[in-house]
């Protein structure tokens, strides 16, 4: 397949479609509109089922109706439409239906702006609607690693039965860049055995999250679990650069990882035994490998594009074996390599031990950095 | 001669809501004072002749717990 | 009491195929029961059962999949006719309903229904109106009378600070997408009736592919209503009727042309 110049936003509704998706709900939404509009030309073009819904309340729901049917299904949207969605993924999730979310995050809280953050971590990977469930999460930095997940979800959310998020900040979907685009596959003709399609007597399903009885309740949150656990053994993701012989590691998702690849390179080329961890998976969150390569390091500062989201996660899995810092931009701003490089330099000088929390040593730094 | 009919009631799924009880327009129907189903409820049931196979009582039903009889007329 | 032989009798009235013999969890003399039945006949005498797709609402008929031979799907509180929208799109050769209560369709769910009745989605919904919050304790309403004491409007509801209630089947009915919207009763013998030949005709917009078909049936609530069953059918006639009329508010012209 050629490469060829893709906007983000397309890209991910074309690799989607390649997929086979079967059917897209949405609503228009500033970073990730494009989305919609993409879809609103090519799924038709395939005799495929589009629709704009009255609002993300609306488009997730359709999106819960047509997963029951046991079709590919997705919507997309961007950080305010992700909490209004909120409910219904927490009813997907306890329905145990798959389905897909693109998530272009953007400055916030509230109405916030349409610059791209990374804000949603949280909401995403520890959230996701209310219940004992957890979405997979994947970030990707770049069109094409979007591309490649965005075509892979449907297969793994179908295998776990689970809500696969692929979260990006709005720049990536908003950027152009080159990307090969996957083979088009047909449509499933296989339906799955729990799907709702019609039946009566023995073949009649239903398909609910309601629960009445807590014991039943109790099993079907096992179950979920159980499906959690294999999912935290099998899918995992994370890319590392320059990590054979770091000293100092800056961990970053997304644009803030990909930012900090550049500040690394430069701090390498001068000499600096510095290296990137770049975790896909959020959730499932790359818990075990932060917590083994912490050993050989001195420190380790985490770069987000918000207030120290994923800083928490890692320090939980780095314990005390390394010196965790942070740096963050909010609202929409994406740090330069510039920034991330002073900060590289800051800590090849030598760490001392800190005795307040890093978010809140970043928070006083911040005065001076944001006049 | 007016047709006649008759109901059966199914004990499991009345509720002794009364409905049909007012609604007969024969007034044949009453609630079963000396019986009490599983559920805890006097049931339906004919209490007296007269039932021309109307309907009405299972029209009125919520529990679609009657079933309706009528006789067969005979063709001439 | 002569006893008469059912043998060489015909039957003239049975419980419906499609309403699974189990006995409901609704009070004793709810009109629920009454709409699933109708419901459930019309899907027998159409034929529709192994092709339907019921979506139920969150209320006192959250349990409507128990009751219906037919598949179904759970949507959250007010959303029954995005879930259905998504159904129907996927699947559009199937018969795909919605059960709504007021509460559920036109206070949280507004946007969904009035966004399903201007696509002209091509769903039917059987909206329950018994102007309260059933299964919640019988809260007010946007259905509920003005004056009406509730356990939300304890003095009863006044219109100055609450409101007014929504007519549901007069607004959605002003929507070019809507086919065919009727407010029909279930309060006696004569009105059920009536309400089953709606039902049935709202079946067959879907079927024909017409368009969004909503039948409204004004309903009774005796224990939130605190009335006995048959008092609360009296209730409805004497008060519900005159704010909520019962008559035919959208047909599609096709639609008369129908002979059932």
């Amino acid at each position: 397949m050629t490469r060829e110049f893709w906007k983000g936003n397309d890209a991910f509704a074309e690799a989607a479609i390649r997929a086979g998706l079967q059917a897209y709900f949405g609503y228009p939404i500033t970073p990730q509109t494009e989305a919609l509009e993409y879809m609103s030309h090519r799924m038709p073009e395939l005799g495929r089922p589009f629709l704009q819904a009255e609002s993300e309340l609306g488009a997730i729901n359709m999106v819960y109706g047509a997963a029951c049917t046991g079709a590919r299904v997705m919507t997309s949207t961007s950080s305010p439409g992700t909490s209004l969605m909120m409910e219904g993924l927490s009813y997907i999730a306890g329905t145990e239906v798959p389905m897909v979310l693109v998530d272009v995050v953007r400055g916030g809280p509230g109405l916030g702006n349409i610059a791209p953050s990374q804000c949603d971590y949280n909401q995403m990977v520890h959230g996701g609607g209310h219940g004992d469930y957890h979405p997979i999460v994947l970030a990707p930095a770049s069109v094409q690693e979007t591309v490649d997940i965005v075509y892979g979800m449907f297969d793994i959310v179908e295998k776990y039965r689970a809500i696969g998020v692929v979260m990006i900040d709005g720049s990536i979907g908003q950027m152009m860049e080159p990307a090969e685009m996957p083979p088009m596959l047909d449509i499933r003709k296989e339906i799955p055995g729990w799907a709702v399609r019609g039946g009566t007597g023995e073949d009649r399903r239903t398909l609910t999250s309601l629960y009445l009885a807590p014991e039943e309740m109790e099993k079907v949150d096992l179950r979920i679990m159980k499906r959690w656990q294999q999912i935290e053994k099998n899918e995992v993701r994370y890319k590392e650069y320059f990590m054979d012989d770091a000293k100092i590691a800056i961990v970053g998702f997304g644009s803030a990882g990909r930012v900090a690849l550049s500040a690394v390179r430069t701090a390498r080329s001068q000499g600096i035994p510095v290296g990137l961890i770049r975790p896909i998976s959020l959730s499932p969150f790359p818990k075990n490998f932060l917590s083994d390569i912490s050993e050989q390091l001195d420190s380790m500062l985490v770069v987000e594009m918000n207030s120290g989201m994923m800083l928490d996660d890692v320090m939980s899995a780095v314990k005390d074996k390394t010196q965790v810092e942070f740096y963050g931009r909010m609202g929409g701003l994406i740090p330069f390599p510039g920034e991330i490089l002073d900060e590289i330099n800051r800590l090849a000088k030598g760490v001392k031990p800190l005795d307040i929390h890093p978010r809140d040593v970043w928070l006083d730094r911040m005065d001076s950095i944001v006049q | 001669m007016p047709v006649k009919g008759t109901i059966r009631v199914d004990e499991n799924l009345c509720k002794a809501c009364d409905l049909c009880v007012e609604s007969c327009p024969q007034h044949v129907i009453a609630l079963d004072n000396d019986k009490i189903t599983s559920r805890g409820f006097h049931p339906a049931y004919l209490a007296e002749d007269g039932c021309t196979g109307c309907g009405i009582c299972a029209i009125v039903c919520p529990e679609a717990a009657i079933t309706v009889y009528r006789e067969k007329k005979e063709k001439i | 009491m002569a006893t008469l032989d059912i043998e060489n009798m015909q039957v003239v009235y049975e419980r419906p195929k499609s309403l699974i013999d189990v006995s409901s969890h609704y009070c004793p003399g709810c009109t629920h029961g009454t709409a699933h039945r109708l419901v459930a006949e019309v899907l027998d005498e159409m034929g529709l059962s192994e092709k339907t797709i019921g979506v139920a609402s969150v209320g006192c008929s959250v349990f409507t999949y128990n009751y219906f031979d037919v598949d179904f799907v759970q949507a959250p509180h007010g959303r029954a006719p995005a879930m259905a929208t998504g159904v129907k799109r996927v699947l559009p050769d199937r018969v795909v309903f919605t059960y709504q209560g007021d509460g559920d369709m036109i206070s949280i769910g507004t946007g969904e229904i009035v966004a399903a009745a201007g696509r002209g989605e091509n769903i039917t919904v059987i909206f329950i109106n018994n102007a309260n919050y059933g299964m919640t304790g019988g809260q007010m309403a946007p259905t509920s009378l003005p004056g009406m004491i509730t356990t939300s409007s304890p003095h009863g509801r006044d219109v100055e600070k609450m409101g007014y209630p929504i007519k549901a089947s007069e607004m959605l009915a002003t929507q070019e997408g809507a086919s065919y919207i009727v407010r029909r009763s279930l309060h006696n013998a004569k009105n059920i009736r009536l309400a089953k030949k709606a039902i049935r005709m709202a079946f067959e917009t879907q079927v024909r592919g017409l368009g969004f078909s909503m039948v409204e049936l004004l309903s009774t609530c005796p224990t939130n209503w605190h009335q006995t069953p048959i008092d609360a059918t009296k209730w409805l006639e004497e008060k519900m009727i005159a704010y909520y009329p019962i008559g035919d508010y959208k047909v599609h012209p096709i639609l008369n042309e129908i002979k059932i």
